[in-house]
């Protein structure tokens, strides 16, 4: 099904829903569907039940990292340098809000229609980092929000059990983002060493201490 | 809209521990229990004999495949997808490779795609077959069954050795076709290992179909219902002894899956032992594709020449490239931004997904059933931890 008639019919039937056709320019052309967190979980449930859509089946999840990019522009500015007035090239720096993005692969095994990307992001990387989970709709992404959780760290409200799946209980950053700083060479349970400790303490500086 | 009622995560509904007088008993079962097939642990909460409540524990073998295959190129990867789900490793393989080269628009030759699907079907017979030797060996028939599946399986694994080098880790799929073409002679023993194996599944087959003890321990275990095999996300034999007709060789069409005639054997009960006889119809199915394909193998390349392995860097853009693996759906989500190696690289596990309903199939049931039930969920621990 065209993914304008998708959007169109979401747009009919969950009101004020904000919907965005993220295009897809490599040749396996699966465009995605970018939906706002607020309406996330109306929308997905409105996927799985319609009638004509039935995306039952909730094959991948994923979290995708978009760290805040710098852009730097070179612009011409009229200055006065020595009372004499003359333009200057002078490069301005704005930077991008960078921010966490999930994307579910959903499929349909009524219709056998799929994939529809749905994606979903959050506000920024540090506190507005809440979705909607999904899994009260999807129970296959059960695990997978968990997984996304642990290594990215997008907050799922909703989901039953958020705990961290493959890192251990007490680790404190999430490996899958980009600015991820590896840990030196040690064992990373910090032992009680004055040295190891202070080590440890570095390391969770410099990756932000989140 | 309809009006189905969609089953809730067992896990919102935690019973109490403390029963006054009674006591439960928490155990933790693994990592290194012999029936969960590697470093897995899963905490049980027994009231006597029966399981109240079961949460899986993962990560021992852990090592953020995803974040080591953003830091390398594309090809440098192609290795390291062999050690995600080790029993088959031709299959990751050819996920990853069908997943790049959707990204890209590669076309497979005519050869290659013949060759991936020989490969991939002799693939799919050694991991059921010793699957199945697995399970009789969990469930205490000790050693010959085990030995007689591993018999089989050897004389693929000796067939993958002589065409790739390797017998577990093939490395055997390039971006665009295979990287080496089949020896003299190789495809003689091949049709030989073939035509010789119905012989192991009729005999074989006695050990599961006729044994009243087999029977009795997995006819009615672990019901695992349509609705929610769907809902879950299962895949794979796990989905299909639930009544669920989905196989992605039929629905995808991918490679040259529309040029054979075989069959999707589907289950009615969704227990253990409908997981296990799946295994039993696919293999038969598998022989037939197999036939098919050696009989109609063309020459010709067997890689793409347009196709430059080295500089390999994709347009922007992202692909979702899925295969039906011997254990379910193996897909593989690639972002590329243009540079040499992928922006994102995820893999979805169908041995994690499958185990998403494990607590579910084991609430109110043995100890021992929970070994039997997990091993007909076929999961390797490469692939669940990553």
């Amino acid at each position: 099904m065209n993914l304008d008639t998708i959007k169109s019919e979401l747009q009919a039937n969950v009101p004020g829903c904000r919907l965005e056709i993220v295009l897809n320019p490599s040749p396996s052309a699966q465009h995605s569907l970018l939906v706002d967190a607020e309406h996330g979980f109306a929308v997905a449930r409105f996927l799985r039940d319609a009638s004509d859509l039935r995306f039952d089946f909730c094959s991948n999840v994923t979290g995708v990292d978009w760290p805040s990019k710098e852009i730097s522009a070179k612009v011409k500015v009229k200055k006065i340098v020595d009372g004499v007035e003359s333009e200057v090239e002078e490069i301005q720096k704005s930077s991008t809000q960078g921010y966490l993005e999930v994307v579910y692969h959903l499929y349909s095994q009524d219709l056998k229609s799929g994939p529809l990307p749905l994606r979903m992001r959050t506000q920024d990387r540090d506190r507005g980092v809440h979705l909607p989970s999904l899994t009260p709709i999807w129970r296959s992404a059960e695990f997978q929000e968990r997984e996304v959780f642990d290594l990215f760290g997008v907050i799922f409200d909703g989901h039953p059990d958020l705990r961290r799946i493959l890192m251990w209980d007490a680790f404190q950053d999430h490996p899958m983002r980009k600015d991820y700083v590896d840990p030196d060479d040690f064992e990373y349970e910090p032992t009680a060493h004055d040295q190891v400790l202070q080590r440890a303490g570095q390391h969770l500086s410099q990756a932000g201490g989140r | 809209m309809s009006a189905v009622t969609y089953p809730t995560p067992q896990s919102q509904l935690e019973p109490a521990i403390d029963r006054g007088e009674e006591q439960l008993l928490e155990i933790s079962m693994g990592p290194q229990h012999p029936s969960t097939h590697g470093v897995f642990r899963m905490n049980v909460v027994l009231d006597g004999e029966v399981v109240v409540r079961l949460k899986p524990v993962f990560g021992y073998l852990h090592r953020n495949h995803e974040k080591i295959a953003e830091n390398e190129t594309y090809l440098g990867s192609m290795p390291y997808t062999d050690r995600l789900d080790y029993i088959c490793s031709i299959t990751n393989n050819w996920a990853y490779a069908l997943a790049v080269e959707q990204l890209a628009g590669i076309q497979v030759p005519e050869r290659a795609e013949y060759l991936r699907v020989i490969t991939g079907e002799l693939t799919r017979l050694q991991n059921h077959a010793s699957l199945i030797g697995f399970l009789l060996q969990d469930m205490g028939s000790s050693g010959t069954p085990l030995m007689y599946a591993f018999r089989e399986r050897e004389k693929i694994l000796d067939l993958f050795e002589e065409l790739t080098g390797a017998r577990m880790m093939c490395n055997y799929m390039r971006f665009g076709g295979c990287r080496v073409d089949m020896p003299a002679g190789w495809l003689d023993r091949a049709k030989k290992v073939v035509q010789e194996f119905p012989r192991f599944l009729d005999e074989y087959e006695q050990l599961l179909v006729g044994n009243e003890i087999l029977m009795e321990r997995t006819q009615g275990i672990g019901v695992l219902s349509r609705e929610l095999a769907i809902n879950a996300g299962m895949s794979g034999p796990m989905a299909r002894a639930s009544n669920v007709s989905y196989d992605i060789r039929k629905v995808d069409k991918y490679s040259i899956y529309d040029r054979f005639s075989f069959r999707v054997p589907l289950g009615e009960h969704g227990d253990v032992y409908d997981r296990y006889m799946m295994r039993f119809l696919e293999m038969r199915e598998s022989l037939k594709i197999l036939n098919d394909a050696m009989r109609d193998i063309p020459p010709g390349p067997i890689v793409d020449p347009k196709m430059r392995i080295r500089g390999f860097r994709p347009k922007p853009g992202e692909a979702y490239g899925r295969i039906e693996s011997p254990k379910g759906e193996l897909g593989f989500y690639l972002i590329s931004d243009g540079s040499p190696n992928p922006y994102r690289y995820r893999v979805r596990p169908p041995s994690l997904i499958n185990l998403t309903v494990l607590e579910d199939l084991c609430i109110g049931l043995n100890v021992a059933d929970v070994v039997a039930i997990l091993g007909s969920v076929d999961i390797v621990l490469g692939e669940v931890d990553r």
